[in-house]
């Protein structure tokens, strides 16, 4: 009888509800990086969008922190395997950022301070599905899991919820970002199981 | 003379990645800074390993490991000196 034995003191996913296949629960947060943690003070901190004709829409903290933000109780699943349900965070949905943007294209690539990217389709970002997050568990996003505000789309692996986030740009066509260019898959559904291309 | 296929690189390749990569020397594509593999800045270990220059911090290599496959990804390096062995 196999008992999940790999990290994070986490339990047999059947008795779970949410829980996607192949992954545990934790009530931990791990912290995962590919690179050093970026200190972004909130004065140099700005956010923008550019279309793919190169027209650009930003935002300054003061901006992006006026903006209306909503709580949200998401389940977050990392690639790694853990997930963690129930997790509470405040921010801004991109669909208020995006909703003054004029746009024909259906893909995005998200950058983020130390130059990292990850792809994210145009459509998993609209409809309630995603948020530039800026609060965790009530408490301001400290800079290992992100802060001053990271991408939030519960509904992909969490390496889409790209920590550190600076902006976002129109793609026409879908590119990888920094570990989909490695080898994980293009879109990330933990549903699916998605991990790897080809996945 | 007609190309070739991939299968004649086989023994190349054999060559590449039985020697110990660790001591292979790669070039920065980011700021030319050239070093021993083993000098890089390792991060990520979690989902894959990320080697940084340690001159510049840009990613030279990522390496990913899926269950039944490893992916090198090499688009941080302009090359890789592989010293072979018996040299
Ligand atoms: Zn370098």
């Amino acid at each position: 009888m196999g008992i999940i034995s790999r990290g994070f003191g986490g339990r047999r996913r059947e008795s779970i509800p949410g829980l996607p296949p192949g992954q545990y629960l934790t009530h931990d947060f791990p912290v995962l990086s590919a690179g050093p943690t970026p200190r972004i003070p909130l004065d140099r901190w700005s956010f923008t969008i550019t279309t793919e004709t190169g027209a650009k829409s930003s935002w300054n903290w003061t901006e992006f922190t006026a903006l209306t933000s909503e709580d949200v109780t998401v389940d977050i699943h990392c690639v790694t395997k853990w997930s963690k349900l129930g997790s509470t965070w405040r921010g801004v949905s991109l669909d208020t950022l995006l909703a003054e943007v004029d746009t024909a294209a259906d893909y995005t690539m998200v950058h983020s301070f130390g130059g990292y990217t990850t792809n994210v389709p145009l459509e998993d970002l609209l409809d309630s599905k995603a948020w530039i997050a800026y609060k965790f568990d009530g408490e301001d996003l400290e800079p290992e899991h992100g802060g001053p505000a990271r991408m939030l789309i519960p509904h992909l692996y969490f390496w889409k919820s790209a920590k550190w986030v600076n902006g976002l740009t129109l793609m026409n066509e879908d590119e990888p970002g920094f570990w989909e260019a490695a080898g994980y898959h293009m879109y990330g559904d933990p549903w699916l199981e998605q991990r790897y291309q080809g996945d | 003379m007609n190309p070739l296929d991939g299968n004649a690189m086989a023994g190349d390749l054999r060559e590449l990645f039985t020697v110990d990569v660790t001591a292979a020397r790669y070039t920065c594509a980011g700021c030319g800074h050239a070093d021993a593999v083993a000098t890089l800045i390792l991060w990520g270990q979690e989902m894959g390993q990320v080697g940084r220059c340690p001159h510049c911090t840009d990613v030279v290599v990522r390496v990913v490991q899926a269950p039944d496959r490893v992916f090198l990804d090499l688009r941080g390096s302009v090359r890789l000196e592989l010293p072979l062995a018996g040299s």
